[in-house]
């Protein structure tokens, strides 16, 4: 039985967070973008309960944590509804090649 | 200690009386016209028979991210539910009105979807 | 909670009733469009006179938000830029296809947003405050969903806004675990502690590089050109102006003095890099652009690197010159984006050099006003957009820091050189494309606002100097 300490969780929280950002930067989908977004935020959260925890720093970052799935759940909802728009104007989702503005 | 679980079980009961009271009165007294639709087996709603990779409707996109943001929202009524007690102990009644007007603005754009025709399918 | 504490909230208190009021209009009438822009607007008058009625008092609610002072003077600010956002979208959003009433709700919304980020002494509230601003902010720059222009800034600006986000939220995150605590005061407080522990170090950076983002300085800055252009021009306008403003509010309050001196070896070459390389990029990449949107968007870079000076000296000379500068950009961009939302026409066209050729004929009013707010971005004395530059750069001079100054004044020749291309355009060009100019009487007011406070700060900068050393001591 291996012992969980606070450094196993700040590594996992790390890892989902260059995954994220991985994928942010790689993917052409933009839900897929999305989806590393989502991976970053919720590293973030890992973080906050982790150091809630064994911080003992009172049920302030398990809080935080509540308002972080709140706003990403809205902001997915968001992006959900301009992904949308976008597939109706340009009939495909992929970030990289809508560049219509620069001229 | 055993008496702690009467009230689950008298509500147990009491839900158990009243599904069966209400399909067996929709039996007893509703009419009865079996159609092709209705003697279908249920799958949600779907054709149970054809390919299972299906196109959606877009339409299903709208009603999901609705139902995202309204779940989620629910997340900050759990922890305020568990600790009312201690609060309204604590705080009287400025443990209630807060969550009140939170609901209130949420109800609101429950609202606002429901006349804008967000949850309209045609 | 105390009578005058109540007053104080109470800027909060009625736009989030207001918002709700206009949401109820919404659901039960079809008059949205044509109440709540004069709706707002009387709610944005009323919360920046109650502001600046508070601005001498400061208090806090929970230790979460501060009341007056600074915070009063900022919601001042969002309160008039809002105003005359709303004044110059009134006709705009017709001609643009999104004359809905949910376009005031959002603007509203964000800029409740902008008021929980400049009040914010909790890193929850800041991390609410920057959500509430961007959510909207995403919605309002993709606000006519047939255009191809609108959903693609849409995207990258929620695209690159999330991502910034993300940075901020992990920054946070670690910030909280290495210092036990959200409180912006406490962690002021123990800063040359925390400073020694690697976890904060690298939270506080990630933290301040998820604002880069948000204030649109150089190395963080991809999004900014594309979103600016193609978002409706007055959407441009609100963020680019109060929605920046909002950003460097919560940077001044984490560079305060007392942090500062412990940390310069880690703030100064940070912000002096951004500073150096946004005033000196984006001023030479405007100089190629014909579109005016697009232009102002690079002198927007140009302009947040002006005020990064001012956070690279971080002291209090600096600090408020940056406020001074937040204040004067906002009425020089407000009106520049007002002007164009009047020239603008309906399929996006006339946002270019060329139409604006001529423009003194057509309708002298309108380019004199164009010609006013372009000599003030350009920061030629005596106009606000002057002794912006002037506070900033003698705060960096005061801390040592010439070469950042030589480097802020050589960005601004440069960047007279596209600032006056308009001017001459307007006066000494013969008009190019042939069309009329329909001005409308809220989009002039507008304008005329704009106009006169770009005057009074450039004519009279003590006064509102004065208002700000107060707010700052």
């Amino acid at each position: 039985m291996i012992h969980v300490s606070l450094t196993h969780y700040l590594v996992v929280s790390a890892f989902l967070f260059s995954f994220g950002l991985y994928g942010v930067v790689t993917r052409k989908n933009a839900v897929m973008v999305l989806m590393g977004i989502e991976l970053i935020l919720n590293s973030a959260n890992i973080n906050f309960v982790a150091f809630s925890k064994f911080g003992n720093y009172g049920l302030n970052g398990q809080i935080m944590a509540l308002f972080v799935i709140i706003l990403a759940a809205a902001e997915a909802a968001i992006a959900l509804a301009i992904v949308l728009n976008i597939y109706k104007t340009f009939a495909h989702v992929d970030v990289d090649k809508i560049n219509n503005l620069k001229e | 200690m055993l008496e702690n679980y009467i009230p689950i079980i008298l509500v147990l009961v009491i839900a158990a009386i009243f599904a069966g009271a209400i399909i067996a009165s929709s039996r007893i007294f509703g009419p009865k016209r079996p159609s092709k639709a209705k003697v279908m087996p249920y799958e949600s709603g779907k054709n149970p028979i054809g390919a299972a990779r299906q196109r959606f409707s877009v339409k299903y996109y709208l009603v999901a991210m609705l139902f995202i943001i309204f779940d989620i929202e629910v997340i900050y009524v759990y922890p305020w539910g568990v600790e009312f007690k201690n609060l309204l102990n604590s705080h009287g009644m400025f443990a209630f009105w807060p969550m009140f007007i939170f609901l209130v603005v949420l109800e609101l754009g429950f609202l606002y979807i429901f006349k804008k025709g967000g949850l309209k399918w045609d | 909670m105390n009578q005058s504490t109540f007053l104080q909230i109470l800027p909060f208190i009625i736009l989030s009733a207001g918002i709700v009021v206009a949401i109820l209009v919404e659901i039960f009438t079809t008059k949205g469009k044509a109440l709540l822009p004069a709706f707002f607007s009387v709610l944005f008058l009323a919360n920046s006179l109650l502001s600046l009625a508070q601005i001498n008092v400061s208090s806090n609610l929970y230790q979460m938000l501060a009341l007056g002072g600074k915070a009063a003077f900022f919601n001042f600010i969002f309160s008039i830029g809002a105003l005359i956002a709303v004044m110059s979208s009134v006709n705009y959003v017709k001609k643009y296809g999104a004359n809905f009433g949910e376009y005031y709700i959002l603007l509203a919304s964000s800029v409740l947003g902008m008021m929980l980020m400049a009040g914010a002494l909790d890193l929850f509230v800041v991390f609410l405050g920057l959500e509430v601003m961007s959510i909207n902010f995403y919605i309002l720059a993709g606000i006519n969903r047939k255009k191809k222009t609108a959903n693609e800034a849409s995207l990258k600006y929620f695209l690159l806004g999330a991502f910034a986000t993300g940075f901020v939220v992990y920054g946070i995150g670690l910030i909280y675990g290495s210092a036990g605590n959200t409180n912006l005061n406490f962690i002021i407080n123990n800063f040359t502690r925390l400073l020694k522990m690697p976890l904060f170090v690298i939270g506080l950076g990630l933290f301040f590089v998820g604002f880069s983002f948000k204030i649109a300085a150089f190395p963080f800055h991809m999004w900014v050109p594309d979103v600016y252009q193609g978002a409706a021009t007055s959407v441009t306008g609100l963020m680019s102006t109060i929605g920046k403003a909002a950003a460097f509010s919560v940077l001044i309050f984490a560079i305060s003095p007392v942090t500062f001196n412990g940390a310069e070896h880690i703030f100064r070459p940070y912000f002096a890099t951004l500073a150096i390389l946004s005033t000196l990029y984006a001023s030479i990449v405007a100089i190629a652009q014909t579109n005016l949107k697009r232009m102002l968007a690079y002198s927007s870079i140009v302009h947040a690197g002006y005020m990064s000076i001012g956070l690279a000296a971080g002291n209090v000379y600096s600090v408020a010159g940056i406020i001074f500068y937040l204040a004067a950009y906002t009425f020089m961009n407000l009106g520049a984006f007002g002007v164009i939302a009047i020239v603008e026409d309906e399929n996006d066209g006339k946002t270019d050099l060329k139409a604006f050729a001529g423009l003194h004929k057509k309708n002298p009013m309108l380019a004199g006003f164009m010609a006013l707010f372009m000599f003030a971005l350009a920061g030629i004395p005596p106009l606000a957009g002057f002794f912006g530059k002037y506070y900033v750069f003698v705060g960096a001079i005061k801390q040592n820091l010439l070469y950042l100054a030589l480097v802020g004044i050589t960005a601004s020749l440069i960047s007279v050189y596209f600032y006056l291309r308009v001017v001459v355009y307007m006066y000494f060009k013969d008009e190019e494309e042939d069309f009329e100019i329909k001005t409308d009487y809220p989009g002039m007011f507008a304008v005329l606002v704009s106009g006169i406070f770009v005057l009074i700060f450039g004519v009279f900068p003590s006064i509102l100097m004065k208002l700000i050393t107060s707010v700052l001591r």
